[in-house]
């Protein structure tokens, strides 16, 4: 095949075509003019001109773990690509597959201190899965694809091409995906066939087992989710997910426990904690799941499926260890349990659920909905029931909003919910809103945010507005950092150092000045009318709730407790102070 | 071996030699917190541009075995291969050592020299620099050894190491 020269620019706008990309979320400036000028003269890739270059991240995020595609990022060099950095970092620590050009100085003038030069790769090597500079116009098509392979296969995860200018503007030659190798990120996807077997005999012998699951069966895929429901359905074990997994199973399933961790449920830790055979999938025993790791599930024999050997054996030790994609181990086990006709012995697993039903007993998700007052909790749970019949996106900021988002709203789908987990990211959600509501048109996409983080990435109003995305806000607003006065008031004596949200701006100003519609809810005899007007309205929404401001997070495993001693709250025992100073310390 | 004991490992990684591959290795115990003992690296494969790093690290089983996982993730990494569970292996390094003496002193730096089979590379009337080739522990001793008598400088390469008979990466 005779080899197609373009320029620079046109080989990375061929390569991101022949990737399959639609749309990149990206910021302009001097290096990476032109790349721009060249999106400038087609039209086959859509540009979303986001506000502020962490949002591009944040929005490409969503796009991404909304559809399972690729998000692509383009910023430019110097102070555009260090302003990628929070978002990539978020991209790394929940596995997201994001690839990111950030324009360079010329190769000449790279180590110079030129205008705008910064250590790109240097900056981004340990934010990223992988990275790269591209100093040889012949490797910029391979490096290219390579990026988007490595994104996407094995643990996803964000990737940066660092695209000197000269680089941009320099002829070289264009490759197919289909001519590109890759000589040594290869993943294994096959799970070990006599470790699956294994497995599965000791899920047969178990008497108190457990699905521990997390994002990696969403990351996995829609199908992998569905052969995980067929799975618990076949084997009647009892199921639990993490803040990343919500969707990987029916949330109104009558096997599924809730969340687990931190501010998981009752039931779900209890069960982690008292289980006799634990299977995790795609899960990497985060330490806001396991509390104290000494006293991590004591007495249970732990399988982990993972398609990173390095999650296997990380933070606890496990007695088998089948690396492999979740959707594909979990497709072998369901035929293996099948044809070796396993069965859990029925007594055991009775006497197990009537434990789970004690533990459920306890409904540590109850509140009380005053006449007035709004609980937080509340507008989650009737957004969700508004919401019902529409598709819907929900995605958060950081604090316990998203907390009380994780808890009320059920999530009965994969790549439905976006929250950042493992970083915590304020700031994510209304640009992760943007980039799910770019991906989806017409559903539904709502964003929880608080009164605090809102305010982090508050200028993406902007993009709303010029692409006419009608993302839905919900701040829930307390008026405080309220996770952070949570802590504060169980661990530092109710001292609440500048954790109050003081001169927080008129939101339905502030919305009207982006050019959208701002509305508040101060009562919960309103808050349906409310909720659905805002539903109703066509084009981006912020709608300001007023909420207890008193209310914390509960259920709450305090840090370097065990699961078994859970906090169930204010309707059961009250606000205690947390007697502890170990907890301070900890994170 | 006991959970939470600490052992030593020999770490071989082959990585295709690229800009910034030592970084992420480096980058990688550094973020991580793991220890490095030594680290060198070279080119091994000129026509395929593969480099050798060979890593001595300790730690707790658990931690050596992340550590390999860490280490195999890297996309630039072909291979990585634990010689201390491995069987066997050679492990050699090699020292400079310059000795600033007079007298008997300088004498006994001479004769000692001779029992480790160390050469001297350069002398002056004052000084010798001498070349030792062994493993870590027999340059560790031979630096004490010298230390009284003028030891003024060492510069060690680290280790660089290979499994012994048929075995390879
Ligand atoms: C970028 C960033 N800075 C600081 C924090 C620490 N932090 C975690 S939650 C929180 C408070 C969030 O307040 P708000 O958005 O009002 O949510 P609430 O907890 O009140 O629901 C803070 C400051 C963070 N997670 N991210
Ligand atoms: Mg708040």
């Amino acid at each position: 095949m005779a080899e197609r020269i373009l320029s620079g620019s046109e080989v990375v706008l061929q390569a991101l075509v022949d990737q399959g990309v639609e749309v990149v979320f990206g910021y302009p400036g001097g290096a990476v003019l032109p790349l721009y000028d060249e999106i400038f003269k087609q039209n086959r890739i859509r540009h979303i001109l986001v506000r502020h270059e962490q949002a591009a991240v944040h929005a490409a995020e969503g796009y991404a773990r909304s559809t399972g595609k690729v998000g692509v990022v383009l910023v430019t060099s110097g102070p555009g690509a260090t302003n990628a950095v929070t978002g990539l970092t978020d991209a790394l620590m929940d596995s997201i597959p994001v690839v990111c050009l950030t324009g360079q100085v010329p190769t000449h003038l790279i180590g110079n201190d030129a205008f705008q030069e910064a250590d790109t790769t240097g900056i981004t090597r340990p934010c990223t899965k992988h990275n790269y500079l591209v100093k040889d116009s012949a490797k910029l098509a391979r490096t290219m694809h390579e990026a988007f392979h490595v994104a996407s296969s094995g643990r996803p995860g964000p990737v940066v091409i660092d695209l000197p200018k000269d680089i941009l503007v320099a002829k070289a030659p264009y490759l197919e995906p289909s001519q590109v190798q890759h000589r040594t990120y290869n993943p294994v996807v096959k799970g070990d066939r006599r470790q699956i077997e294994e497995a599965l005999e000791l899920l047969a012998s178990a008497k108190k087992p457990i699905l521990y699951c997390g994002g990696g069966v969403i990351n996995s895929g829609s199908q992998a989710c569905k052969v995980l429901t067929e799975f618990t359905r076949l084997t009647g074990v009892p199921i639990t997910l993490t803040l990343m997994g919500l969707g990987a199973y029916p949330a109104s399933d009558k096997q599924y426990l809730g969340m687990l961790g931190m501010h998981g449920t009752y039931e779900a830790n209890m069960a982690m904690h008292d289980c006799d055979v634990m299977i995790a999938v795609g899960a990497r025993f985060d330490d806001r799941v396991t509390g104290n790791l000494d006293f991590f599930s004591p007495g249970s024999q732990k399988v982990q499926i993972d398609i990173d050997q390095s999650s296997i054996n990380k933070n606890v030790p496990v007695d088998i260890g089948i690396v492999g994609d979740v959707g594909h181990v979990l497709e072998d086990m369901m035929k293996i349990w099948k044809a070796k006709q396993h069965k859990i012995e029925a007594k055991a697993l009775d006497s197990w659920w009537d434990e789970i039903e004690g533990w459920r007993g306890k409904h540590c998700l109850s509140y009380k909905q005053p006449k007035d007052i709004i609980k937080p909790q509340h507008v989650i749970r009737r957004l969700h029931a508004l919401t019902r019949d529409r598709k819907t996106y929900i995605t958060t900021d950081v604090g316990q909003h998203q907390m009380w988002a994780a808890q009320h709203f059920g999530f009965e789908h994969p790549h439905e919910w976006m929250t950042s987990g493992g970083l915590g990211t304020m700031g994510y959600g209304m640009p992760a809103a943007l980039g799910v509501q770019v991906a989806h048109p017409d559903a539904t996409v709502v964003c929880f945010t608080g009164d605090a983080s809102i305010m982090m990435n508050i200028q993406e109003c902007a993009t709303l507005t010029q692409y006419r995305l009608p993302v839905k806000t919900v701040i829930l607003n307390n008026r405080y950092m309220g996770m952070v006065r949570q802590w504060q008031q169980l661990l530092h004596g109710s001292r609440y150092s500048e954790s109050y949200s003081e001169s927080l701006p008129d939101f339905v100003k502030l919305s009207e000045a982006f050019g959208f519609t701002g509305m508040t809810c101060n009562n919960a005899a309103d808050l349906d009318d409310a909720l659905t007007k805002m539903l109703e309205i066509d084009g981006p929404v912020i709608l300001d709730v007023a909420v207890d401001d008193k209310e914390n997070c509960y259920p709450m495993i305090p840090s370097g407790k065990p699961h078994n001693e859970m906090l169930l709250g204010a309707e059961t025992t009250g606000d205690e102070a947390i007697d502890s100073d170990e907890g301070m310390v900890l994170v | 071996m006991k959970e939470t004991e600490i052992s030593k490992h020999t770490i071989s990684v082959l990585v295709d030699n690229e800009a910034g591959v030592l970084a992420r290795v480096i980058g990688l115990f550094s973020g991580r917190g793991y220890n490095i003992e030594s680290l060198t690296v070279a080119e091994v494969d000129a026509s395929s541009h593969q480099s050798r790093i060979t890593v001595v690290t300790s730690g707790t089983p658990m931690v050596i075995e992340q550590i390999k996982a860490q280490l195999s993730r890297l996309v630039p990494v072909h291979k990585v291969s634990d010689l201390t569970l491995a069987g066997p292996c050679v492990e050699r390094e090699l020292a400079l050592v310059k000795v600033i003496a007079s007298g008997e002193k300088r004498v006994e730096s001479l004769r000692i020299a001779d029992i480790f089979k160390a050469r001297a590379v350069d002398a002056t009337n004052s000084s010798f620099v001498f070349e030792i080739i062994g493993s870590p522990e027999k340059i560790d001793a031979f630096i004490k050894l010298m230390e009284p008598l003028g030891l003024s400088e060492t510069s060690r390469t680290g280790v660089a190491a290979i499994s012994r008979g048929t075995l390879t990466m």
